[in-house]
């Protein structure tokens, strides 16, 4: 027997505990793994700390990272974007009918949000985020929950420190305690319970993919209830909670010549998915994006106070001037029109929405 | 000839089969029960000639990797689009209410990516084994064949399976409210054995499993479970698994939740403490009603379906025999018996085992009866060799509440109606 067969019998005490081969000897198949190998694959992290790669990132920092990287799929600020995961957000919300469970209000240890960031983030595009990158994101995120200030910068050294705020919310599988005694025994076979009759109807909701029932009841057969309560959604499966199809948004109307009351009403309405990073009026101000009061004849990046991106400030100094049709022209589709710019906002593919928001930034000057 | 314009070749035949068969469904209903229906025109079927009984079929090559006959098109996963953001990572589920028999073929078995499903080669494939182990190994695909390897039936159960259905009655059909499941015949090496290999050190307390792709699904699962009958498998029902199962190799983890089951398993890491990766924390933990949440429930209970009748399988054939066919499984043992009931679990009868129940393996059960043309509130009720019963929805959502998620193994019942429609409902008193 070799001596690595006599080690490993001799420190896998624990594995000889188990049903090993009666002949618990290696084969000596494999290949040293390298420990440059290792350092390559081997990269998860625990909530000790153990894994955490040196580096740092700040707030600032995790910002523009997230707006280039993140933005799209979670939001701005982590608000979620169509069914993608709300990132943050959702405190107090964890015994309610709809819990929204975010990194701030649910998950439990720091180290999942780098481990799982660093790892498999951006989707479709994972681990081009280096180790500081990730440490940027990480705080940025903790910084959108609310957890740290805006001038919190994240390393390795204070990692640990971080408490997350449902860090308490989880406990081990009781099940066996609190569920199989209740379960388990002779199970009734007659007269189990007064007679039954249907509560719920899996029809009700129409949540089904057309085509996969090849026969539907085609009428309310006697002796159910025709308005038998319909259940609450349920959630759905692992990623993402079951979103019901979200009804069409009504119908913009037609662009008129001229910026109609209607018009600057259906614009109002287009105007909430600017709000969260824009502001017009009175008392607006610069946020995410700048302050957009009078923003039709003015010249392109040159807000007062407003940190633009190289390409728009460009693009002021060459001329540009947002007009009714620059602006529509930018947001049809703002990566496209400018290449590099910071709005994440993918944009209003639709002609009238695009035409009754720039008809409300009118009525609003 | 085979394809689908044979009908349109037949068509005065196939009308009058048509015919036939609406005469003999009404002859049927007509409630001669113990007597075989009599035919009232002979079946042009059995007295003419039919093409297929003159000319030839097709030659042995026509299909070298053969799929399923085209009539049989209609039997295939299907997804849900609004469970997900995107079909990358996403869900599909087996068509369950189409199969018979216990083992799913590769082809309709489920799938769930985190990532999307990636194309490997055997040549490109490394298996490592690192963390707290005397020797760091690396493992190609030809190093793995050379292990001594096992066979084993098992199920692979989302943890999610039946989670749309904690609401209530929400999705019509058994592939969709049970459909997250699959049970193969794999080959692979225990665990142990390659663990033995790299000689697991005395703090070793758990693996860390990681995937090739993007997602990694990484999953800690604790020593003991590993040492015991886990497979690092690269075969299903006799062939390679297929790509969306993780070829060339995934982790079998017997009885315990799918997403433990890693595909394109990259690399196994001994180490002291469950890693608490996103897919152990965020999601796949187990929400109750005061906020906290269950985590590490890896077991999946004891649960079961009748898969026909069900909403995608009505009653076509009127009164008299009908065979009603479910699926039991159980992630503490073998099943030991089901039961089901017709008036929506008031009274109940012993179904039959097609073979008796195997440990984590999916058991077909039968109850043969004659159906009167009564609505029916069919329900199925499984029981496993520890004794545990599967419990009723309400039994369920009266400790968990309703935003559990996961682990839903509550009583399913499907309303059947005096047109033998079937339909996914809840009941109550």
């Amino acid at each position: 027997m070799s001596k690595s067969v006599l080690k490993a019998l001799s420190t896998s005490a624990l594995v000889a505990l188990f049903t090993l081969p009666a002949a618990a000897q290696t084969l000596g198949l494999g290949r040293a793994a390298l420990p440059e190998e290792i350092a390559a694959w081997d990269v998860a992290v625990q909530p000790d700390g153990t894994g955490l790669p040196v580096g740092s990132g700040d707030v600032f920092t995790g910002e523009e990272l997230w707006v280039e990287n993140c933005a799209m799929c979670h939001g701005d600020f982590g608000e979620g974007a169509g069914a993608y995961p709300m990132i943050a957000g959702g405190e107090g919300t964890l015994t309610a009918a709809r819990p929204v469970k975010t990194v701030g209000s649910y998950w439990p240890y720091l180290s999942t949000v780098f481990d799982y960031v660093h790892r498999s983030m951006p989707f479709g595009n994972a681990q081009i985020l280096s180790a500081d990158d990730t440490y940027a994101i990480t705080a940025y995120i903790l910084y959108s929950n609310g957890l740290v200030d805006d001038d919190f910068e994240l390393s390795n050294e204070n990692f640990t420190d971080v408490v997350m705020p449902n860090a308490e919310g989880f406990f081990v599988d009781d099940r066996d305690t609190a569920e199989v005694p209740l379960f388990t025994g002779a199970a009734c076979m007659s007269d189990c319970s007064p007679a039954m009759h249907i509560t719920r109807r899996a029809t009700d909701l129409q949540s089904t993919p057309e085509g996969a029932v090849t026969v539907f009841a085609p009428d309310r057969p006697t002796g159910v209830a025709a308005n038998a309560a319909a259940p609450e959604g349920g959630e759905g499966a692992a990623p993402a909670p079951a979103v019901a199809p979200e009804p069409a948004p009504e119908p913009v109307q037609e662009a008129a010549a001229g910026p109609d009351p209607a018009l600057v009403a259906a614009g109002e309405g287009v105007w909430r998915q600017c709000r969260s990073c824009h502001q017009v009026g009175e008392g607006a101000r610069n946020a995410t994006g700048p302050m957009l009061t009078g923003i039709l004849g003015h010249v392109a990046g040159t807000r007062e106070g407003f940190r633009y991106s190289g390409p728009m400030r460009d693009a002021g100094a060459a001329g540009l001037i947002w007009t009714a049709e620059t602006l529509d022209a930018y947001l049809a589709d703002p990566r496209a029109f400018m290449p590099g710019n910071r709005m994440s906002f993918r944009g209003l593919r639709d002609a009238d929405e695009r035409a009754a928001v720039i008809a409300y930034l009118q009525s609003v000057e | 000839m085979n394809d689908m314009s044979d009908d349109d070749l037949h068509e005065p035949a196939d009308a009058s089969r048509r015919a036939f068969l609406r005469t003999a469904g009404l002859a049927a209903g007509g409630a001669v029960i113990g007597t075989a229906a009599a035919a009232q025109t002979a079946d042009p079927l059995i007295t003419e000639v039919q093409d297929y009984a003159s000319v030839t079929g097709d030659g042995v090559d026509a299909f070298p990797y053969g799929m399923p006959i085209s009539h049989e098109s209609d039997v295939v996963r299907r997804t849900v689009s609004w469970l997900t953001a995107d079909p990358i990572s996403s869900i599909n589920f087996t068509p369950i209410h189409a199969l018979d028999g216990t083992i799913t073929p590769q082809g309709c078995a489920f799938e769930r990516h985190h990532s999307g499903a990636i194309e490997m080669t055997k040549d490109d494939y490394r298996l490592m084994i690192s963390g707290l182990v005397d020797r760091p190994l690396v493992f190609t695909w030809e190093d793995l064949q050379r292990f001594p390897r096992e066979n084993h039936v098992y199920f692979c159960e989302c943890a999610a399976n039946s989670g749309m259905e904690w609401g209530g009655a929400q999705l019509n059909g058994a592939q969709f409210t049970h459909g997250m499941i699959h049970n193969m015949e794999y080959s692979g090496i225990p665990l142990r054995t390659l663990l033995a290999e790299a000689g697991v050190q005395t703090e070793g307390r758990w693996v860390y499993v990681e995937g090739h792709d993007a997602s990694s699904n990484g999953r800690s699962i604790p020593l003991e479970k590993a040492l015991d009958d886990v497979l690092v498998a690269f075969s299903a029902n006799g062939e390679a698994l297929r790509k969306e199962h993780g070829y060339p190799v995934r982790l079998v983890v017997p009885g315990w939740e799918g997403n433990m089951w890693v595909k394109w398993v990259r690399r196994i890491g001994v180490t002291a403490n469950a890693v608490e990766s996103r897919e152990e924390t965020s999601k796949y933990t187990d929400m109750m009603p005061d906020g906290r949440a269950r985590k590490w429930t890896w077991v999946m209970d004891a649960k079961s379906v009748i898969t026909a009748p069900s909403p995608q399988k009505p009653i076509t054939h009127g009164t008299g025999p009908l065979v009603i066919s479910g699926l039991a499984w159980s992630g503490r043992g073998a099943i030991t018996s089901v039961d089901v009931s017709l008036d929506g679990g008031v009274n109940w009868q012993t179904a039959r085992l097609a073979n008796p129940g195997q440990k984590f393996a999916l058991t077909r059960f039968y109850l043969e009866l004659q159906w009167d043309g009564a609505p029916m509130l069919l329900q199925s009720r499984a029981t496993d060799e520890t004794g545990y019963v599967q419990p009723t929805k309400d039994a369920l959502r009266a400790i968990r509440g309703l935003n559990s998620v996961y682990h839903n193994n509550g009583i399913q019942t499907w309303a059947v109606y005096e047109n033998g429609a079937v339909e996914n409902v809840e009941v109550g008193a």
